[in-house]
């Protein structure tokens, strides 16, 4: 460091007008946001896996559609099939949610952000409000676009954007994993260390459908459409092993039933705990 | 000025601070010393409400710093513990804080200057010295122009030019009447910069005075004396409450009578002085007199012998 300060102190300082306001501490979120490498990076990659697994699971669809069976060709919706990408991206995206609160504790920056902020809870909704923004706005672009692209690779089998559930099903993509990753960042405030919460995020969305499958059938019908990644599924048609899935928007219900529980409770947490 | 009243935290079994009052007045360098280990960046996590005191309360400028509207115009801190995201860059990390209370940008680029970081603002704080890291903090502490700035052992890791910078900085900032608050564990450092001295050790308060009177008290001045007529002087100098150590055929050394006595006595008796020289406790053995039996962490060798 060559550069050298010795002595001065502030010549007196003429800042007016410092006050705290939810607006300001969005503002200061989303600088945040923006000036990390580790955002931008997932955010490319869930880009990347919206749009090319539309490509890819479109284009094989399309060359092996003879092969399907009646029920098969029956049951198929070209929608969902050009968003199997959110199975993937859906982690990326929960990732970036939890390192949004996590990366803060395991670096100590939080000590700092709630040193400038006292009262706290501005902190975790600015959070919430520039992730949701953030990633709405990324998502949706990205369904659009897998919407589009997986349709043309279908051939005669992809439909158009006037096509009954395509608008609704693109949005509900999007907004399926915004709500996917404020869980996530949810998960991140409550555990604070970012293995175990990413872990806990997994376990959420990738191994409790499976192991779900394994209840006795008694309770599995009230138990698995529940889970969050199948009641969400349900946001974007994306295939469903119930007989009887819920509407869409009773499933956009049951998910962000989820993620107002969870941030409650991390909200509670980061108010009530040491930092 | 910060005010703390009675403040205890405990920690599982733990009691880190226990019972302290003490004030902090505004205008001068208040010096906050301790053994490793006894409670004093516990104490300043709870000044600045990190930390929710067990029982007992602080203020910072009359209020619960936690209900502040304007919170870094009262309060800048530097925490002992990096407190700043290793992927961000210098100059972002301090905007976000900056944005968050309606601080203009133009007020971040002074601080950077302010702190000598302006070469490497663009760069991510991963890669700093652990100097840089300090310079950073203290630029965040500064960035409200607050009445009270509170830095938890600001001269760790800096090279001497820095150490003389933040000598000079804080004594800067109490002349401009903010409330100046300063953590170490090495009170020669504390001489340098501070007037005023807050003492703890394993939690409790064990001096609030000024540096002049903690010296005074803590370790009685002493006096030693060159003379060839070394037990003729002792025999004269004898009394309750005086020490007389021989330290040489020539020399001895009185505790419990000031110099003036000494020269007086000896010259009534004729007997020659070649040398009165007051031994002036230094800082650190006043502290380590004090807290002897306060260290919470003492190397083993060190114990057997103070047994």
């Amino acid at each position: 460091m060559t550069a050298v300060s010795t002595a001065i102190a502030p010549a007196p300082v003429r800042l007016p007008d410092l006050k705290v306001t939810q607006l300001r501490v969005i503002h200061s979120e989303w600088t945040k946001f923006r000036s990390l490498r580790s955002t931008v990076w997932t955010l490319v990659i869930a880009i990347a896996l919206m749009i090319g697994l539309a490509a890819l699971l479109s284009a094989v669809t399309n060359s092996e559609f003879h092969t399907l069976k009646p029920d098969e060709v029956a049951s198929f919706n070209p929608v969902s099939a050009s968003l199997g990408g959110i199975g993937f991206a859906q982690l990326a995206v929960g990732v970036l949610g939890v390192l949004l609160i996590s990366g803060e504790y395991s670096t100590g920056m939080i000590r700092a952000s709630l040193t400038a902020v006292p009262s706290r809870l501005p902190v975790l909704w600015a959070k919430v409000v520039v992730f949701a923004g953030g990633v709405f706005a990324l998502m949706l672009a990205s369904s659009f676009g897998a919407f589009f692209l997986g349709q043309s690779l279908l051939g005669s089998h992809g439909v158009g954007i006037g096509y009954h559930s395509a608008v609704r099903s693109i949005f509900g993509a999007a907004l399926y994993l915004t709500l996917a990753g404020i869980i996530g960042v949810a998960i991140g405030a409550l555990l604070r260390n970012s293995a175990g919460a990413i872990s806990a995020f997994v376990g959420l969305f990738f191994m409790a459908p499976p192991l779900a499958m394994l209840l006795p059938s008694s309770i599995q019908d009230s138990v698995t459409p529940y889970l969050p990644s199948n009641a969400g599924g349900a946001m974007y048609g994306g295939s469903s092993p119930f007989e009887h899935p819920m509407g869409p928007w009773t499933g956009f219900a049951v998910l962000a039933g989820y993620a107002v529980v969870l941030i409650t409770a991390a909200a509670v947490r980061m108010r009530r705990t040491d930092a | 000025m910060i005010e703390v009243q009675n403040l205890s935290k405990r920690y599982g079994d733990k009691l880190a601070v226990d019972g302290l009052t003490f004030t902090v007045q505004s205008g001068t360098v208040t010096g906050f010393l301790g053994p490793n280990g006894a409670g004093k960046s516990t104490t300043m996590r709870m000044i600045a409400g990190l930390d929710a005191p067990t029982t007992g309360s602080v203020t910072v400028n009359g209020q619960d710093y936690t209900k502040s509207t304007a919170p870094m115009r009262e309060l800048g801190i530097l925490l002992e513990a990096q407190a700043v995201h290793t992927g961000r860059s210098a100059r972002n990390h301090l905007l976000a804080l900056a944005q968050t209370n309606g601080i203009r940008n133009s007020r971040v680029a002074e601080v950077i200057d302010q702190v000598g970081l302006t070469e490497v603002a663009g760069k991510r704080v991963g890669g700093f010295s652990l100097g840089m890291g300090q310079r950073l903090g203290v630029a965040s502490a500064l960035l409200g122009s607050p009445k009270v700035v509170v830095l938890d052992e600001p001269v760790n890791g800096l090279d001497p030019e820095g150490v003389l910078w933040i000598r000079n900085l804080l004594k800067a900032l109490a002349d401009e009447g903010r409330t100046v608050f300063v953590s170490s564990h090495l009170m020669s450092e504390m001489a340098q910069t501070a007037s005023r001295l807050v003492v703890i050790g394993r939690g409790k308060l064990i001096a609030d005075t000024t540096v002049d009177e903690f010296v005074s008290r803590a370790a009685g001045n002493a006096v030693t004396v060159r003379t060839p007529e070394v037990v003729e002087l002792c025999r004269l100098l004898q009394g309750p409450d005086i020490t007389l150590t021989r330290e040489a055929l020539d020399l001895v050394h009185v505790q419990g009578l000031n110099a003036e006595q000494i020269g007086t006595i000896a010259w009534q008796a004729h007997l020659p002085v070649y040398e009165l020289t007051i031994q002036h406790a230094s800082l650190e053995e006043a502290f380590m007199q004090l807290t002897h039996d306060s260290v919470e962490y003492r190397s083993h060798e060190q114990a057997e012998v103070s047994a």
